[in-house]
């Protein structure tokens, strides 16, 4: 914070310099320049930062797959930490930027910090949680101390190393890349060919034991490829943000799909199509870092498919509800004209909104708006300006299939649950909106096509539906009702 | 420069003796600020540890950089107070957005955890950078931060005469006395504030914390309302983070969260006793990690968490209540009482 402080100093000291730099480089090349010259790929740094990003996208998709439905999401980001120590040690190899000896180092302290976090939770009380932070934070820390003495005895050429920190994926050169796309190839092969084994370890971990899988075995595997990706992936985002690359396109991807495999290509798309857009926008402005963008870019997927998800959304569900519900009470306006109907045996033509308010027991001004409702829906014709509903033909089969069902519902509790008839209303009030075709044939084959509810009500039959669609808006005398077909 | 070996030879005169002797002002107010930082966030990380939530806390030390740069961006300067409550605003907001998103979706608390707060710390950065134009100068502050500086920003503290000459008697402490006013290093002094108003917090709701932290159930039962407890202790968890980070650095702070309790937790099984083992976790790591640091010539704030993770590890192996040594001690006992073979238990 106090270098923060003092660079604030700086920047208010000197406005100029700053804003004049900004000017200067939009002068030069513009955003659409700059888009143009980002889409043609000449550049090979683009290239490399291209072909780098999408390369991590796949594998940290595919494997923040696995890790999100295996509730180990946080394991991600305390290797991403861990890996610091073998970063820095991997350096002192030749105290140079190697990329394989920084690989090879980076993998083992990432492996030796998952398997301390397995033996402090398995010897001692203290929980997952707090075991993944402690390894987490003492490898970050001894790579902290192991990075600041590399700086004090060698200066110069520690200079690439702070990218394993921040990530800087237009400093990724053509070994680097050579190394994502050999890890992701890697990834890729052994998930496809042990599919099997991982799916029934990460679902149901004591089955797979018990049908002879060797469970630990994969766990450890899986910890090494993801060490793997976290290694690679940490060039490009950087130590902090390895875990979002992993975790966020995964938690999107399993929003909206409970398959697997369709997850794993989901996560995957989520992940490139972060990347991509990390890159590209990073590459429009001098000022924006490449890393963060990639987790913007990830973090509005997941919160698209957090909102609008067709199946988990929030705002989806909220909106199905919803409509449900409105559903549920033009249903029952439907069913509220048609006992009005049914008391005076299905005399004259429509229903007053009165008859109809003092059925439901409700205001003329809330009667009035479900008859609009259902008028909306061409359930209904207004009259009388406004103050008769007269039923469509549409209208009158929901109202009969409601009434149906309502009445089915009732008898089948009292003849086959054997509840007291002064019982069933309630439960026969919510089904009856949710009842199916099949099942009402299914309910009226089990009931012998009886005729009466327990109240002694007729129950209408399919009859009914189509003679009294055709009789809608006429006097509804016909003869039939409760009959079987 | 590569003559210089990589672990220098220790030297007890140049690495302990002299720091306290001769630089006294200096080596003070960082051992400190270390005593107060890992001693507040020890003390709040205990209730972590139990609640299970050591990562929520790891957390809110990486988004509370989102809340400080949104007060860099929106107010164009560095008050303190408007630190703080960018950092409470983003503390709490980490905890509400996680509970959101595990709440009204599918996805666990886990990933919740994670998405949260890696999309607050990239919005920081990306709001940092927008504002400086230039690239990783503060994320490194927010991460590592540097208690080296601790000592060089000092306010005087106007005190009667009377006490200043209590003072300056002692032979060491009239080297604080300036122009008849102590002399104190600023975030020290703010620190220690922040420490008091832990303790007191702790102090004051020590038997609603206890028992939401063990028994949830209990605490409704009894009135105690768990979602207030739960948001109470993430504000006061952003609060010691943003006065902690500058000095220790983020990441440095989750581990002064996690490695005081864990160890105190592995030498007793009561409250109280894990309090008083996590203060005297804080003064040992205060010292050991700054005269490690002084040794191996390397980063302050690292050296102090490989001296809080040395002190877990001790406690691990010889702990008598849960370490290596306890277990075998236990398990002697258990063979002289029972000689023949008594099956393993089953996990």
């Amino acid at each position: 914070m106090r270098g923060l402080f003092l660079f604030l100093i700086l920047v208010l000291l000197s406005p100029e310099i700053v804003w004049a730099d900004r000017i200067g480089d939009i002068s030069q090349t513009s955003m659409m320049d700059q888009a143009k010259r980002f889409f043609s790929l000449k550049d090979p740094a683009v290239r490399y930062a291209l072909l780098g990003s999408i390369l991590l996208g796949i594998s940290c998709g595919i494997l923040g797959s696995f890790i999100v439905v295996r509730r180990m999401a946080l394991f991600g980001d305390t290797l991403s930490h861990a890996v610091l120590p073998g970063v820095a040690l991997g350096f002192m190899w030749n105290m140079s930027k190697d990329p394989v000896a920084i690989f090879v180092g980076a993998t083992l302290a990432g492996i030796a910090g998952g398997l301390l976090v397995n033996l402090i939770t398995q010897t001692t009380r203290l929980k997952e949680d707090t075991a993944l932070g402690l390894v987490l934070a003492s490898f970050f820390a001894v790579g902290i101390c192991l990075l600041t003495r590399i700086q004090k005895i060698s200066t110069g050429s520690k200079g690439g190393l702070d990218a394993y920190l921040f990530g800087q994926a237009a400093s990724l050169n053509k070994d680097d890349v050579v190394l994502m796309g050999v890890v992701t190839v890697l990834a890729v092969l052994l998930i496809t060919f042990f599919y099997k084994e991982l799916l029934i370890t990460s679902f149901d971990a004591a089955f797979a034991k018990a049908a002879g899988f060797p469970v630990a075995l994969i766990q450890y595997a899986l910890m090494l490829l993801l060490a793997f990706s976290v290694v690679i992936a940490l060039q490009a985002v950087g130590v902090v943000l390895v875990s979002a690359m992993l975790i966020t396109p995964a938690a999107a991807a399993y929003l909206l799909t409970d398959r697997m495999h369709i997850m794993l290509l989901l996560a995957s798309i989520f992940g490139v199509a972060a990347g991509a857009a990390g890159a590209f926008f990073s590459f429009l402005s001098t000022n924006l870092p490449t890393g963060p963008l990639m987790v913007m870019g990830a973090s509005l997927v997941f919160v698209l498919a957090f909102l609008f998800g067709p199946k988990h959304g929030v705002i989806t569900r909220w909106w199905r509800r919803q409509s449900r519900s409105a559903q549920v009470q033009r249903e029952n306006t439907l069913k509220a004209i048609y006992r009005v109907l049914e008391d005076r045996e299905f005399e004259g033509e429509g229903v007053s909104l009165r008859e109809l308010a003092e059925n439901r027991r409700e205001t003329i001004d809330e009667v009035r708006g479900q008859s609009r409702a259902l008028k909306a829906h061409q359930m209904a014709t207004l009259h009388d300006e406004g103050d008769s509903v007269h039923l469509t033909p549409e209208g009158w089969q929901r109202a009969c299939e409601i009434v149906r069902n309502h009445r089915l519902w009732e008898l089948y509790l009292t003849n086959e649950a054997h509840i007291a008839s002064d019982h069933v209303h309630d439960d026969a009030e919510v089904i009856e909106h949710v009842l199916g075709e099949e099942t009402v044939r299914q309910l009226e084959r089990t009931l012998n096509h009886a005729r009466y509810d327990p109240h002694g009500r007729p129950i209408p039959g399919l009859m009914d539906l189509k003679i009294g669609g055709q009789a809608a808006g006429g006097p509804m005398t016909v003869p039939g009702y409760g009959r079987p077909i | 420069m590569k003559n210089e070996s990589f672990i220098p030879t220790f030297n007890w005169q140049e690495h302990v003796v002299t720091p306290w002797r001769d630089e006294l002002s200096v080596t003070l107010w960082i051992v400190l600020m270390a005593f107060f930082v890992i001693t507040s966030c020890g003390l709040i990380g205990n209730y972590l540890i139990l609640r299970r939530m050591a990562l929520v806390g790891d957390a809110i030390s990486h988004s509370v950089l989102a809340g400080i740069a949104g007060v860099v961006v929106f107010t164009g300067g560095l008050q303190v107070t408007g630190l703080f409550i960018g950092a409470l605003i983003a503390g709490v907001m980490t905890a509400v957005l996680i509970e959101i998103i595990y709440c009204y979706s599918r996805v666990k608390q886990d990933a919740a955890i994670g998405i949260t707060f890696t999309t607050l710390f990239a919005l920081g950065v990306i709001m940092i950078n927008l504002k400086s134009g230039q690239v990783h100068i503060d994320e490194e502050c927010v991460l590592y931060g540097e208690i080296a500086f601790v000592p060089l920003d000092q306010i005087k503290i106007p005190l009667s005469p009377a006490l200043i000459g209590v003072i300056d008697g002692f032979p060491l402490a009239s080297q604080f006395i300036k122009g008849g006013q102590l002399v104190v290093a600023s975030d020290v002094l703010r620190m220690g504030i922040v420490m008091i108003l832990v303790i007191i917090l702790i102090w004051a709701f020590y038997k609603e914390l206890l028992v939401s932290s063990f028994d949830s159930a209990l605490a409704y039962s009894l009135g105690v309302n768990a979602k207030v407890v739960h948001y109470g202790l993430m504000s006061l968890l952003s609060i010691v983070v943003v006065s902690a980070f500058e000095s220790v650095g983020a990441i440095l702070v989750v581990a002064m969260l996690i490695l005081p309790g864990a160890t105190a937790h592995l030498l007793s099984a009561r409250l109280p006793v894990i309090m008083g083992l996590t203060v005297l976790h804080a003064i040992l790591s205060a010292l050991l990690g700054f005269h490690l640091a002084k040794w191996l010539d390397c980063s302050i704030a690292g050296a102090l968490v490989v001296a809080a993770m040395g002190l877990f590890l001790l406690a691990w192996i010889f702990g008598i209540h849960d370490g290596f040594l306890g277990k075998w001690m236990r398990k002697r006992k258990v063979r002289e009482v029972f000689p023949e073979k008594i099956p393993e238990p089953v996990a």
